[in-house]
């Protein structure tokens, strides 16, 4: 049983299946990321089957069933990004790093999401890399940001 | 009864009933307001839109399906702008289905083709850009018996309720939004999750999005349309008797096997009866009749066969006394006809009562019990009565396994009608999870548990007093005796902590509608008797039987068991349970018969191998049992079999029993035959011919027809209705149950005393069938074999989900294989960590008869110092190592508690 789980668990005493999405949004903010054991935790105390709560988190944009990694990229999909190309952009970054938004990569290094509206669409086509906001994204300048992420991180692991 | 209202469609009056859905009155009145997602099994999902009216002086169309009808409502269900609308929402459904029809297995049966057709909504007259390939990367043919094709689907989540609000098991979810919701199994694979593949969601699904692998045909696909005939049969598999509808194309093969919508099981089935036929067909079946040559087993003509047989039989019985030299097992995977002739043969063809059959180590010592104390052996409700209940204990008995339909009334009378389960079961079952108490008693220690709640509901006053004066005899003693058992002393003995046992006896003694019921885990102990009458004494004082939703519902385990009880297949008892050595009896079957009958009690089932060994039996004739992998003990069973002068084996495979046979005859099975089986809850259901036997076999009946011709007795049955005609004058319950009433497709349950009778679906309404119940004291008795050091752990055997009996139907299905495949025990995961045995790792288990060795799985389900182990394997047979121990009342063998000890390889 996981500590931080059950604490979280306890203070959602009525059992009502009300309380799924509360105790989805906290799970999340305090593991980073909804696991299939917490799941089972909560579809115990719940007693709801573990199959419904999947299908209400995977009904939200908010919730990601991996851990985010330790570059988490937003890509804006909002209206003035996607007229400057995010689309490309998203499919871009999709492809260097054989993920899909939501997702995080094997090593745990990137993850990736995307957002309706950043709300900085002055400087669109936008990211944000782990809270910073990075203007006017082309796929190549995408690429080479990645790379050098990747670049650093390897010398990390050389040090 | 709700109150009738008046509605009026289109113009048309009609009754409604009060509270239901306008599209559940309309398709009543034969009103065809077209409909997706709507079944009328599950709740309302309102999703697909199609079924939109108008109401009058309401502003807005809404759903049919989930709007209430209100008395004098007005309702347009088509004019030419909801037809308009209804084309618009079927175009938009159809742009997220991948309409490859000319690829479809659901080609010519698919709900949306039909309205597509109906709708003139061909590919070149649709509005909305398809939009299905999205969800390709969602489907899922990782099921072993199921595909999932994500780009048909069209979220109308028949298949997630019909999982949840029927199968109870909500293993299915509706995935993602939008476009890319999806059904799935959530976080796995399909593979990967619970399923255990009972293809209910598959058989609600109305298009080609979920469909059944092809299982009986090794994967070649046919459309529904390439079926040419529907047969309805019952499951050849256990005792609640589905009712299948087997679908079979133009060459007679088997294509798929669905649920009819008939009782017992409204549709649904459970992996084995909808996946697991392929027996019938295996290429190993018996086809000719074979005889014994020196050490192996040679074809022969039927002639040869059966005039060696009655050479042999009638060389013994010449002999002084040989007659009960003479035994023979029948067989509950038999019809009722079958079994019906196998003891008329044996009682007067042979002249014995030596016949018996495996109900000896399943419900005999229920029937030993019930027959005592209420007078009938039998399951008192029906099994739509577990959702009348609004409590239900069920004890010894893991139902999910072993009565998987069954199980699943359960589970709806819990999530659907907040029934209270209480369980008591030594190994957390799977129906522990929807249990309101759980009871994790000692294996052997129902007597004491029984009392103990016994004990609470009279102290605390919640017996029914009216009930117990009327309608019982020996409450004093009773009470006297239950005394001793206290909540506390009973935790001693059972290891239920007391606030549990108080607790459950409130909930059951509390019950207005209390049904208990039970299977091995109480009748397979040297006191099973006894236990049973625990369990009858419970249910009786609390006035819980002969009401819908109460009674005592020992749950058969064979499809037949019941019905071969019925036709006297047993030692001690004529057809109709009239004692064999009751003088009246005798006389009542000696005039119907027109033969001289033994008036002496036979040799039981269980008695049967000792009785050999002792020199008293010289033959034996199975029909359809497999001892040599089914009955306790058995290294002793097999020196049993290889002593004899003359075995005969009637089967449909050269089965482990059969390696000793001096003569084998090749039957047919039950999908090749016709007849009738008896289910648990009494009913008679019809057994119908789908295939055709195999080479030169028989059915039952007619082989040992031919037998009885061999030996000078001609009988002259030409089917198996004429069988039934001579079973209605003999057996009083099944008076009124005539081939007639069977081949209508009437399912009576007995006792049914004319053809004008419906049945009865309660026993012991009025009155008890003995008079008044007898309420029998009993007293714990500790099991036969306790754990020493030298023999540490507590063994006990019982059934998985995918497999039957000793395998030999199952184990031929590569379906069920998938699923499980080899022989394996649980042991819990604490224990396989002390003793190092890692998970699949291949051990020795012995006990103080035999040893076996068998890959080890860990497990959360067994308590610590308690093995289980499936008798399913005859290569690890449970029964090598379990003890022949006999309840004295029953004759049954306690095959649920032996010791054994584990030792690494």
């Amino acid at each position: 049983m996981n500590s931080s789980i059950s604490v979280i668990l306890k203070k959602y005493e009525s059992k009502s299946r009300d309380s799924l999405i509360p105790i989805l949004q906290e799970v999340q903010e305090t593991e980073g990321y909804l696991s299939k054991d917490a799941l089972v935790e909560i579809g115990k105390d719940l007693n709801l089957p573990v199959s419904k709560i999947y299908g209400v988190a995977t009904f939200y944009n908010q919730f990601r069933f991996q851990p985010k990694g330790k570059y988490h990229i937003l890509v804006c999909r909002g209206t003035a990004c996607h007229v400057k190309g995010s689309e490309k952009l998203l499919e871009t970054i999709c492809r260097n790093l054989d993920l899909k938004p939501g997702m995080t990569t094997k090593d745990r290094m990137f993850s990736i999401d995307t957002v309706a509206c950043l709300g900085a669409c002055g400087l669109s086509p936008v990211i944000c890399i782990n809270g910073e906001f990075v203007a006017k994204v082309t796929p190549k300048k995408a690429l080479k940001i990645l790379d050098e992420l990747k670049e650093k991180e390897s010398e990390n692991a050389r040090v | 009864m709700n109150d009738i209202i008046k509605i009026f469609i289109d113009g048309r009056e009609i009754e409604a009933c009060q509270g239901e859905k306008i599209l559940d009155a309309a398709l009543r009145n034969n009103i065809n307001i077209p409909n997706l997602c709507y079944d009328k099994k599950l709740s309302c999902t309102g999703s697909c839109r199609m079924c939109i009216v108008s109401i009058e002086d309401r502003p807005v169309n809404v759903p049919a399906c989930s709007t209430v009808v209100e008395n004098g409502m007005k309702i347009i269900a088509f004019n030419d702008k909801l037809e308009a609308e209804r084309k618009v929402i079927l175009d938009l459904i159809l742009s997220m289905h991948n309409d490859d029809c000319i690829n479809c297995v659901k080609d010519g049966s698919c709900d949306l083709q039909d309205l597509a057709f109906r709708y003139d909504l061909g590919r070149g007259k649709r509005t909305f850009h398809p939009m299905w390939g999205d969800a390709a990367e969602y489907s899922d043919s990782s099921s072993q018996v199921l595909n999932y094709d994500a780009t048909k689907c069209i979220q109308c989540q028949k298949c997630i309720k019909a999982c949840q609000e029927i199968q109870g098991k909500g293993i299915l979810t509706l995935e993602n939004r939008g476009i890319e919701a999806v059904v799935s199994t959530g976080y796995n694979q399909w593979s990967d999750s619970k399923c255990d593949g009972c293809g209910e969601c598959a058989q609600v699904c109305p298009v080609g999005a979920l469909t059944m692998k092809f299982v009986y045909t090794d994967g070649k696909r046919f459309r529904d349309k390439d079926i040419s005939k529907i047969t309805g049969t019952t499951c050849p598999y256990c005792g609640v008797g589905c009712q299948l509808d087997v679908h079979t194309n133009s060459e007679n093969q088997i294509i798929k096997v669905t649920g009819s919508e008939s009782l017992p099981n409204l549709g649904s089935t459970c992996v084995k009866g909808r996946f697991g036929l392929q027996y019938s067909g295996h290429k190993e079946r018996l086809k000719s009749p074979m005889i014994r040559r020196g050490n192996s087993l040679v074809e022969c003509s039927w002639n040869e066969a059966l005039a060696f047989t009655a050479e042999k039989l009638k060389e013994i019985k010449s002999i002084h006394g040989g007659a009960d030299m003479i035994a023979g097992m029948s067989s509950a995977r038999c019809t009722n006809e079958d079994n019906y002739l196998f003891q008329k043969f044996m009682r007067t063809v042979i002249g014995t009562n030596n016949v018996d059959h495996c109900a000896r180590i399943c419900h005999g010592s229920t029937v030993a019990s019930m027959l005592t104390s209420l007078g009938s052996g039998a399951m008192t409700n029906a099994i739509a009565d577990f959702e009348k209940a609004d409590v239900i204990f069920v004890t010894g008995s893991n139902t999910t396994e072993t009565h998987p339909v069954i199980a699943t009334a359960i589970k709806r009378a819990v999530l659907n009608n907040n029934a209270r389960l209480i369980v008591a079961d030594p190994r957390k079952i799977d129906l522990v999870r929807y249990a309101a108490v759980w009871m994790k008693q000692k294996n052997g220690t129902d007597i004491a548990l029984a009392n103990g709640l016994i004990h609470v509901i009279l102290k605390e006053s919640l017996q029914k007093d009216d009930f117990i004066k009327n309608r019982t005899e020996g409450f004093e003693e009773l009470k006297k005796s239950v005394e001793k058992y206290t909540p506390e002393y009973v935790e001693k003995i059972t290891g239920v902590p007391a606030d549990k046992i108080i607790e459950a006896a409130r909930i059951y003694g509390t019950a207005q509608r209390a049904s208990i019921a039970w299977t091995m885990g109480i009748t397979q102990h040297a006191c099973g008797t006894d236990n049973v009458t625990a369990l009858t004494n419970l249910a009786v004082i609390t006035g819980n039987i002969g009401r819908e939703g109460t009674g005592l519902n020992p749950l058969r385990g064979q499809n037949n068991v019941q019905g071969a009880c019925d036709m006297g297949a047993q030692w001690d008892s004529y057809p109709g349970y009239f004692q064999v050595e009751n003088e009246t009896a005798k006389n009542r079957f000696e005039s119907l018969w027109k033969t001289k009958l033994s008036s002496k009690n036979g040799i039981p089932l269980t008695e049967i191998m000792d009785a050999v060994l002792e020199g008293r039996l010289k033959s034996l004739y199975i029909m359809g049992e497999n001892p040599a992998v089914s009955e306790p003990d058995l290294n002793h069973t097999v020196e049993a079999l290889k002593s004899l002068d003359l075995l005969i084996v009637q089967d449909i495979f050269l089965n482990e029993t059969a390696q000793y046979a001096h003569v084998v005859f090749p039957a047919a099975s039950a999908l090749e035959k016709n007849g009738t089986f008896t289910n648990t809850e009494r009913r008679v259901i019809p057994v119908r011919k789908v295939l055709n036997m195999p080479g030169q076999a028989k059915e039952d009946w007619e082989i040992i027809q031919d037998l009885a011709a061999g030996m000078g007795y001609f009988w002259n049955y030409r089917s198996w209705e004429d069988i039934m005609k001579e079973i209605n004058l003999v057996v009083p319950q099944y008076s009124g149950i005539t081939p007639e009433r069977i081949n209508k497709g009437e399912l009576i349950q007995w006792p049914c005393p004319d053809s004008k009778h419906p049945g009865t679906s309660i026993l012991h309404g009025e009155k008890f069938t003995r008079g008044k119940a007898l309420l029998q004291a009993v007293e714990h008795i500790p099991p036969a074999e306790e754990t020493s050091e030298e023999y540490p752990f507590v063994l006990s055997t019982g059934r998985n989900l995918f497999h039957y009996h000793t395998g030999t139907m199952t184990r031929k299905s590569i379906a069920l294989n998938s699923f499980c495949s080899d022989p394996y025990f649980e042991m819990n995961e604490d224990d396989m960590r002390e003793l190092a045995i890692n998970e699949g790792e291949k051990v020795k288990i012995l006990s103080r008869r035999g040893e076996i060795i068998i890959s080890a799985r860990s497990s959360k389900r067994v308590e610590k110092e308690n093995l289980f182990l499936p008798f399913h394997f005859a290569e690890a047979a449970a029964n090598m190592l379990t003890i022949n121990a006999l309840d004295p009342k029953s004759k049954m063998a306690e095959l649920k508690v032996c010791a054994v000890n584990i030792k690494r390889l």
